[in-house]
Parts: structure tokens; C-alpha cells; sequence
């Protein structure tokens, strides 16, 4: 074990080739794809070439963060059946975003998920609440990314805090102001191919040593461990309906992130659109089950009490496996795909943060959808600038915090804020602008206000004995807070062209923008000449 | 808006714009008939499975055979659920859905 120990935060040579390796190959995609990036279509979007099965891996590695691959496996590890809790929370939220959400938004939306929500509604209120709820998603995951990152190289690589930090964002600068959507898309491509393969590598690797059987696995960790982690405790989710609330918020937080919900824009169409959610929800499926093995593998091969002697929170559980049955080089493979994950997770991150920056409150509300193309795209840059500089400062600033309740938040808020919006706005006719910013900054702010004084704050980060609000997620409250309220403002603010509108925005919405026409002011600022 | 109904009454005649809105309407409530099912459907199966970790732990944790408790089984029936209810919907969409907007789009 003291080989193990040690060699974690001394990266010996072949660490430090793959790491330097995907840097390479990141800086090499933003060289190949600043060339094809000349307009905001292609800086936000990737000019929407992306197949629907590239877009399926790119989403599918949007979502098999640090935090899923490190943070599940690790839960798993030190806790056992509750760190699945997780994994099929974050899995369940697929088919909800494939029948209710990505069709309908690849067909009526540009760059945000706002151009769908303010598609028949005064643009203006409807941006700035979008805005409001995409920023306060976007702010809480990358800090909790950044952070993620910082201890996670740090640990890894043996160099400070503040230069992992430094480091992940600067990469993740010169990616996106390159080469955009199409730079970070293809990243998190490459990424998404070395996260499956090497976490199925590992898992038959462990496999290969209880006879390929799972369930001898399992037995095995139910014999070292005691029977109890084969089924629910209480180290997840402590009352009953914190694990409704965290089901709520994990399931329909997936259909309000704006970085995911960006991505249906870079494929062609509502057809592509599909197969990408069919292809992201096998693989994310996929890659599940995968954690199952490795949690339980860590379990037993590694041992807990080695894993939480590493780093308390079980981050390095993967890692350490990854050591234990395939040495040194594994390892370095294996430290080299998790900084890939962290960079282009944040790198999407921060790009749909732009766009709400720019596209919504810049474009759409400060030039009335009049901006040229050449402003658009350069104020885009501008604020992906924005956004880089804020992560790298709010990663440092909040070094060694505890913000692991800021995913929690994230989708907590993404089900409230932005998911109810988006859903009434597509599929009720009578919904209104001052519906929409109802329900929106109702959710968003509810969701804080409640996170605030649960047990998450009060208790784990303040140290409080008490706290005033029972649950340890908000999205039981929140959200049906978010629908009562734009349903209930909705109904008493009529608005007739929003109504009128919804003819319109139902045609768009079923057979395609193609043949539909292009509305000249609503929810599309412009269309740019074909390239 | 009055640009947009502008451009859109403009390019075409009143009749077929009646028309495919017909169909349209079908189509869309069909459409938002199957969502809401498969999406029902998927709530019932996650949601039962969250509510016995909330409620009732003590069955979860029984173990059917060496290694395999009730818990484990169901997180794996719940992965395999979302798999199958995609593939429902993508099949549904294929076969019958398409069909009937390129039809539509066609009249258009």
C-alpha cells in the first residue's frame, strides 16, 4: 500500500506523456478547427455539422464529468448501493430530455434554450430571466468543476492548487476562443472515446479476476464489507424525502442544463437531434453500469481504508483501481482521461455561459437582434473571456471549500428555473412573457433561497446544528413552486400575440425550420448567408 | 410578430395553409400523446425505485442469490428500462411519425 500511496502526486514519466499527450491533441483540434470557425453559427453551434451519433458521444461525455466518473466510482467504493442512487438519477433525466425536449428545441431554437422559451414572447424580459437561470447553472457547476479540478490535478500531478487551476483554464481559453463549439464538441468526442474505453478496460480487467462474474464480485465486497453495502443506507440520503427531492432535481435538472441543451444545436436536424439523445442515453447507460464494477472493484481490490487515506471523499477510488490491477501506466492513463473530462466539461460550461451572455442579453436584448455578424462574434469572444476569467478566479478564490452540494444546486436550479420555462413554452398555448419570468426567477431564486437553509449549508458547510428547511435538496419545492407560478401568472396575464404566436411556433416545431419561414424577429435574431 | 404573420400569409395561399394546420394538429396531438405516456412510464419506474430507497430499505438490501441483492437487480432493470422506452420512442418516430411529416411538409 505504501507503493500505492506514493506513487498518486508523483506522476512517474508515462503520466506525464498522456497528460501532456491530450493537451497536445486539444491545442492540435483548436488549430484544425479555428479555420472552420468564422461565424457565430459555428463558433455556438459548430455550424450544426455534427452527426447525430458524435453528438450522442459529445453529450455522453458532457455528462460523464469528473464528478460522475471519480465522484460515483468513489461513492460506490466507500458507500456501495448508494452511489448508484446517483448514477440512475443522472441516467433517468435521457428519455425525459428525448420525448419532451430535444426535437422541439433543434427545431425552433438558434444558440440558447431562451430562443425557444422567448420564441413567441417579448424577447427582452423572457433573455434576461433565461439569462438569469443559465447563468446561476452554469456559475455553481464550474465552480464546483474548477475546484473538482484543482484538488484532482493536484493530487494527481503534484503541482499547486492555483496552477492546476491556472492550467485547466487556460487550456480551456485558447480552446474555445478558437475553435468554439466545434473545438470543444470534438474534444469531448476524443474524451468520451478514452473515458468508455478505458473504464470498460478497467472494469474487465476486474472482471478477469472474479471469474468474470459480477456477482462474485459483489459477494466478495458483501463478505469484506458486510452485507449492508449491497443495499440502501444512509450516507446518500438520510431522510425519506431528501431521496425524492434529489430524484426530482436529477431527473429534470438533465432537461434544463444549458450546456446540454446547447449541444442539439450543432446537429443538423430534429431527426439528428434524436439519434444523439439515443446513442448519449446508451452510452451514459453504458457507462453506468461500468461504475457499478469499478465502485465495487475499488471496494475490494483497493480496499476503503486505502482509498479515504488518499483523499477523504473517495475521488481517487478509479485511480487507485486503475493502479492496482494495471500498474503505473494505467494509472497515467487513467490521471490523463480525468483532467480530459474536467477540461472539456468545463469547456462546454463556460461556452453556454457565453452564448447567454452574448447571443441573449448582448444580441438579443442590448441590439434588438440588429448586431452584424462580425459584433456577434466578437462580442461571443468577449464573453467566453468573461467566463474563463470568472471560473480560474472563482476556482482559486474558493480553494479548499466545500462545494460538492454545487452540482446538487446546479440541477436543482436546471429543474426549476429553466426546465419548467422551456416545457410550458412548447407545449401551452396560453403561457405568457410575464408567466415565463415568473416562473423562471421563482424557480431559480427559490431553489437558492431553500439550498441556503437546508441542512447543505447550515449544517455541512456553516457547521450549524439546526437548520430551517428539512431537505437537503430543494427541487421537491422548487420545482412545483416554478410551475404553479407560471401556470397561475400565465392565466392572469393574457397575452394575445403569444397565443396567436403558438399556430406558428406548432408548425415550426413538428415539421422542421426547413421548409417553415424564417420568423424575421422572434426567438431567431438572424439568419447568416448559408456558410 | 406582425413581420413574421406577414412573410407567412405572403408566400402562401389560405386553403392548404388550413389544411396541413388540420393534419398539424393531429399530428401534435398524437405526438405529445406518446411523450406523455413514455414519459409517465419512465417517472413510474424511476420514481417506485426511489420511493423503496426512501421507504422501504429493509427490501432492497435482501439478497435473491450470493451477491445480488433486490437493490442492485432493480438499479440494473431501471438502466435497462430507459433504454428500452428510448428505443420505443425512436421505433414509434421511424415508423410512424416521419411518415407523416414528410407528408405534411410536402403539402406545405
Amino acid at each position: 500500500m505504501t507503493a500505492l500511496l506514493a506513487a498518486i502526486g508523483d506522476p512517474d514519466a508515462t503520466a506525464i506523456v498522456f497528460f501532456v499527450g491530450f493537451i497536445v491533441i486539444a491545442l492540435a483540434i483548436s488549430y484544425w478547427a479555428a479555420r472552420r470557425t468564422r461565424s457565430t453559427e459555428q463558433f455556438y453551434a459548430a455550424g450544426h455539422n455534427i452527426s447525430g451519433f458524435q453528438n450522442g458521444l459529445a453529450l455522453a461525455g458532457d455528462y460523464m464529468s469528473a464528478a460522475s466518473f471519480l465522484g460515483i466510482a468513489g461513492l460506490v467504493a466507500l458507500f456501495g448501493f448508494d452511489g448508484l442512487i446517483y448514477s440512475i438519477g443522472f441516467l433517468v433525466g435521457w428519455p425525459i430530455v428525448l420525448f419532451l425536449i430535444a426535437e422541439p428545441l433543434r427545431n425552433l431554437g438558434k444558440y440558447t434554450f431562451a430562443d425557444v422559451v422567448a420564441y413567441r414572447l417579448k424577447q427582452t424580459p423572457v433573455r434576461v430571466a433565461a439569462a438569469v437561470g443559465t447563468l446561476s447553472v452554469v456559475v455553481f457547476y464550474l465552480i464546483a468543476q474548477m475546484v473538482g479540478a484543482g484538488s484532482l490535478i493536484t493530487l494527481m500531478f503534484g503541482i499547486d492548487y492555483w496552477l492546476a487551476v491556472v492550467i485547466v483554464g487556460a487550456v480551456m481559453l485558447t480552446l474555445l476562443l478558437l475553435g468554439g463549439m466545434i473545438a470543444t464538441t470534438w474534444v469531448q468526442i476524443v474524451k468520451a472515446v478514452l473515458l468508455l474505453g478505458g473504464a470498460f478496460v478497467l472494469a474487465i480487467w476486474v472482471l478477469s479476476k472474479f471469474n468474470m462474474n459480477p456477482l462474485d464480485l459483489f459477494s466478495t465486497a458483501a463478505d469484506q464489507n458486510g452485507k449492508k453495502v449491497l443495499g440502501p443506507g444512509d450516507q446518500i440520503v438520510t431522510g425519506s424525502w431528501d431521496a425524492v427531492s434529489l430524484g426530482i432535481a436529477l431527473m429534470f435538472g438533465t432537461a434544463g442544463l444549458p450546456h446540454i441543451l446547447m449541444r442539439f444545436y450543432t446537429v443538423p436536424d430534429a431527426a439528428a437531434a434524436r439519434t444523439s439523445v439515443n446513442w448519449a442515453t446508451f452510452f451514459i447507460g453504458f457507462f453506468y453500469l461500468l461504475t457499478f464494477v469499478l465502485g465495487f472493484g475499488a471496494m475490494t481490490l483497493v480496499g476503503q481504508n486505502a482509498i479515504t487515506g488518499v483523499e477523504e471523499g473517495g475521488n481517487m477510488a478509479a485511480p487507485l483501481l486503475a493502479q492496482e490491477v494495471g500498474g503505473e501506466p494505467f494509472l497515467g492513463f487513467i490521471a490523463a482521461v480525468a483532467f480530459a473530462t474536467i477540461l472539456a466539461v468545463v469547456s462546454g460550461l463556460a461556452l453556454s455561459g457565453a452564448a447567454a451572455l452574448s447571443h441573449d442579453l448582448w444580441v438579443n436584448v442590448v441590439r434588438h437582434g440588429e448586431a452584424p455578424q462580425s459584433e456577434q462574434l466578437r462580442v461571443a469572444r468577449i464573453a467566453t473571456v468573461i467566463m474563463g476569467a470568472t471560473a480560474i478566479v472563482l476556482g482559486i478564490v474558493l480553494e479548499g471549500q466545500n462545494v460538492a452540494f454545487m452540482v446538487g444546486l446546479a440541477f436543482a436550479i436546471a429543474a426549476s428555473a429553466n426546465f419548467p420555462a422551456l416545457l410550458m413554452a412548447i407545449f401551452w398555448r396560453r403561457f405568457t412573457t410575464w408567466g415565463a419570468v415568473a416562473s423562471i426567477l421563482v424557480g431559480a431564486v427559490s431553489a437558492l433561497v431553500l439550498i441556503y437553509i437546508s441542512p447543505t449549508i447550515q449544517e455541512d458547510v456553516l457547521g450549524n446544528t439546526t437548520s430551517l428547511f428539512p431537505l437537503k435538496n430543494p427541487a421537491l419545492i422548487s420545482m412545483p413552486l416554478a410551475f404553479v407560478t407560471g401556470i397561475v401568472v400565465s392565466l392572469l396575464t393574457r397575452e394575445t400575440a403569444a397565443e396567436e404566436g403558438y399556430d406558428e411556433l406548432e408548425e415550426r416545431m413538428y415539421l422542421g425550420a426547413a421548409r417553415a419561414p424564417v420568423p424575421a424577429e422572434a426567438g431567431v435574431a438572424r439568419r447568416p448567408t448559408a456558410r | 410578430m406582425s413581420t413574421q404573420n406577414g412573410v407567412f400569409e405572403g408566400t402562401r395561399r389560405e386553403a392548404p395553409r388550413r389544411r396541413v394546420s388540420a393534419s398539424l394538429d393531429e399530428l401534435a396531438s398524437r405526438r405529445f400523446k406518446v411523450a406523455i405516456v413514455l414519459t409517465v412510464a419512465m417517472l413510474v419506474v424511476y420514481f417506485a425505485f426511489i420511493l423503496l430507497i426512501a421507504f422501504d430499505k429493509e427490501l432492497l438490501g435482501r439478497t435473491i442469490t450470493d451477491g445480488l441483492s433486490v437493490g442492485i437487480l432493480l438499479g440494473v432493470v431501471v438502466v435497462f428500462a430507459t433504454w428500452v422506452l428510448t428505443w420505443i420512442y425512436v421505433g414509434w418516430v421511424n415508423r410512424r411519425y416521419e411518415p407523416t411529416v414528410r407528408e405534411l411538409r410536402k403539402q406545405q
